[in-house]
């Protein structure tokens, strides 16, 4: 085992290199995806189906599918502005200050989080500082260190499987080393010739309860969206 | 014996004057301070109660761990039930569930889009079944403008806020918040009438409606954050509360659930521990401190007395009367002079307190910035102590202040007597 840990790390690539080959897989143009999200309290499960539109980092679209509370409920964020509609209200409301520090629908996930999806790249240092398996797969430990000021978490490790070039566990950690997030991914699939986790599991590690799973029922990357779909007016 | 020195003492003013004024004067001050500081004491403990905290509370043990940051998804579930068994337990307490949130007020354009938004800090109480909330949080008299809401949907806004977010009665609002399960809730209400609370920090952006409708808002079927007792027709009892609290923890004692229900009796909350005990003590403070400064008084008083009647009682010791018969006739003298003032300052101080207690003391301006609840109206509070309180130190004070103006009666040689009573 040590053996094939110090032969894999002698052929280490850059962490620059790594991230690259990452954002291959996980970034796409365009990508329209149903997922359920279930959110486990200490008290309660609930699940959420929610189908989405993106484009690029910039531009994407959420409208909740069940359940009946939450139907309807959609969000739209265009650049660094989000907005939501709550059906109940007939009221669009955008969210700004401290509101995006709220949990989205209850889950671990902030709608800080979801809003910050500008490349790790430019917003990080990425240096490969170890290996380790994580579900029985090789892994690059990449950390990343903040090069920019006002960040929502300073560092970050990611636990990249060495074949397929893509996330396995993500780490988020506060200045002070404390660690906020942890994200684990499974059930890597290829889809449209890159691998893609298909379920993933979000945890605030500052809450109780087991965290937030997203499954992936269904994603079409590089496909054709709309562009009524980004539209302010086609919240309600 | 009573009517011979009666008569005396109603014969020579000198003897009985000064004294029994000094006691009227100091009983006068106790009852007024006793029915005053009570009074004001209570007050302050009742608002406190009928607002925050009720005379005993009842929420889930992590919800009083960290009842300041409100935390209603740590809120009891199962309301109805739980509210029927404290019922069924403490019959004398009447029960009522409140929710405690906090979040933002958003004012829409006529596109529906956000104009202004504030934040809120509100409160979901029974206000469409009856008016026992209305009256217990004492909302008919800080009723500014409007009515309160009478179908659900409605809301009553801080006075303040209203016109700082520049509204008008019957406009739409969204409250924007966090529900239960930690999510964000959004909820329409018409405002139905504004607030004035005199208490800055409630003025800022105090928010009430139903709690049905808060239920609704954040998704909080069946569940409150909080459940408040008060017992019925009374004032709060810590006694009465303690055991109760006990009583009704014990149930819960082994199990390990932290949403388990938790009961704590107001004593124990807010920071209200010193205030109920500095309550309960004031009488006892109020008498021990009157006894002490008039029995110096009257001490002295009674030397003065002694030694004008220096000679009286030389002679009667010199015509053969015992030092003890009048060491006693000098302190039932006192008796009778401490009963008498006692009397006069009781009835004085009665009716003061009457006055205060009617009309009581308005303070509002004062404490316009105040960041904690209050009464504006400081009140006296006539109780059945109020009635015998001032006979404490009145009697006490008179009889000791005889008694150690006394001891020189000891002191008197008989050898001397006759020497003293020639010259």
């Amino acid at each position: 085992m040590t053996c094939l840990a110090s032969t894999l790390f002698a052929q280490t690539p850059s962490g620059k290199t790594i991230m690259d080959k990452v954002d291959d897989n996980m970034s796409a143009k365009t990508r329209i995806m149903t997922a359920s999200m279930e959110i486990g309290s200490e008290r309660t499960k609930r699940t959420m189906v929610s189908k989405s539109y993106g484009e690029g980092d910039h531009k994407s679209y959420t409208e909740y599918l069940a359940p009946a509370r939450e139907k309807g409920t959609k969000m739209l964020k265009l650049e660094n502005q989000l907005w939501i509609y709550s059906p109940s209200t007939d009221r669009t409301i955008q969210i700004s200050g401290h509101m995006l520090r709220q949990s989205v629908m209850g889950s671990d996930m902030s709608y800080e989080d979801m809003m910050n999806d500008k490349p790790l790249l430019e917003q990080y240092k990425a240096e490969v500082t170890g290996t380790e398996t994580v579900d029985g797969r090789n892994c690059w430990v990449v950390t990343l260190t903040a090069i920019i000021p006002d960040i929502n978490y300073f560092s970050r490790k990611m636990w990249v499987d060495t074949e397929r070039y893509v996330p396995l566990k993500e780490e988020l950690y506060a200045k002070s080393g404390k660690l906020l997030k942890r994200i684990t991914f499974s059930n890597i699939q290829k889809v449209a010739g890159r691998w893609y986790p298909m379920a993933f599991v979000y945890k605030d590690m500052l809450k109780d309860g087991s965290g937030t799973k997203m499954t992936i029922q269904e994603i079409k990357l590089e496909a054709s969206i709309s562009s009524n779909i980004f539209n302010l007016g086609n919240l309600k | 014996m009573i009517k011979f020195l009666f008569k005396g003492l109603m014969r020579d003013k000198s003897r009985s004057l000064l004294p029994m004024l000094v006691v009227s004067l100091g009983v006068m001050m106790t009852v007024l301070l006793q029915s005053i500081l009570g009074g004001f004491l209570n007050e302050t403990i009742e608002s406190t109660a009928n607002f925050t905290t009720g005379h005993l509370k009842v929420m889930t043990r992590e919800y009083s761990k960290n009842s300041a940051q409100i935390p209603n998804d740590l809120a009891l579930v199962g309301v109805d039930t739980l509210k029927k068994s404290l019922q069924k337990q403490f019959s004398n307490i009447s029960w009522t569930e409140r929710i405690q949130f906090g979040g933002l007020l958003d004012v829409p354009d006529s596109l529906g889009r956000t104009r202004a938004q504030g934040n809120v800090s509100g409160m979901g109480i029974s206000l469409l079944k009856n008016d026992q909330e209305i009256n217990r949080i004492d909302l008919k008299t800080r009723l500014v403008k409007g009515e309160f809401p009478t179908k659900a949907g409605e809301i009553l806004i801080s006075d303040d806020l209203f016109h700082k977010m520049n509204l008008k009665l019957g406009d739409k609002v969204t409250l924007i918040s966090s529900g239960m399960y930690d999510d964000m809730a959004m909820y329409n209400f018409r405002i139905s009438g504004t607030l004035h609370f005199g208490i800055n920090v409630l003025d800022r952006g105090m928010v009430i409606a139903d709690i049905e409708d808060i239920r609704a808002a954040l998704n909080m079927d069946n569940s409150a954050g909080e459940i408040l007792g008060f017992f019925t027709g009374e004032m709060y009892n810590n006694k009465l509360a303690k055991a109760a609290a006990q009583s009704f923890n014990a149930q819960y004692a082994s199990s390990k659930d932290k949403f388990a229900p938790v009961m704590l009796p107001l004593s124990d909350m807010n920071d209200m521990g010193f205030l109920v005990a500095y309550s309960e003590s004031i009488q006892t403070f109020i008498v021990v401190i009157f006894i002490i400064a008039m029995g110096i008084v009257l001490w002295n008083a009674g030397l003065i007395g002694g030694l004008r009647r220096y000679g009286e009682f030389g002679l009667r010791l010199a015509i053969g009367e015992n030092k003890n018969e009048i060491y006693r006739s000098l302190i039932a003298e006192s008796f009778l002079v401490g009963t008498v003032g006692s009397v006069i300052g009781v009835i004085a101080g009665l009716l003061i307190s009457w006055y205060f207690q009617a009309v009581g003391i308005n303070y509002g301006d004062a404490m316009k910035d105040a960041t904690f609840l209050m009464p504006s109206v400081m009140r006296a509070h006539i109780s059945l102590t109020t009635y015998y309180i001032g006979f404490v130190p009145g009697i006490i004070s008179t009889v000791v202040g005889s008694m150690l103006a006394g001891i020189g009666i000891y002191k008197r040689q008989t050898a001397n007597l006759f020497k003293e009573l020639e010259s």
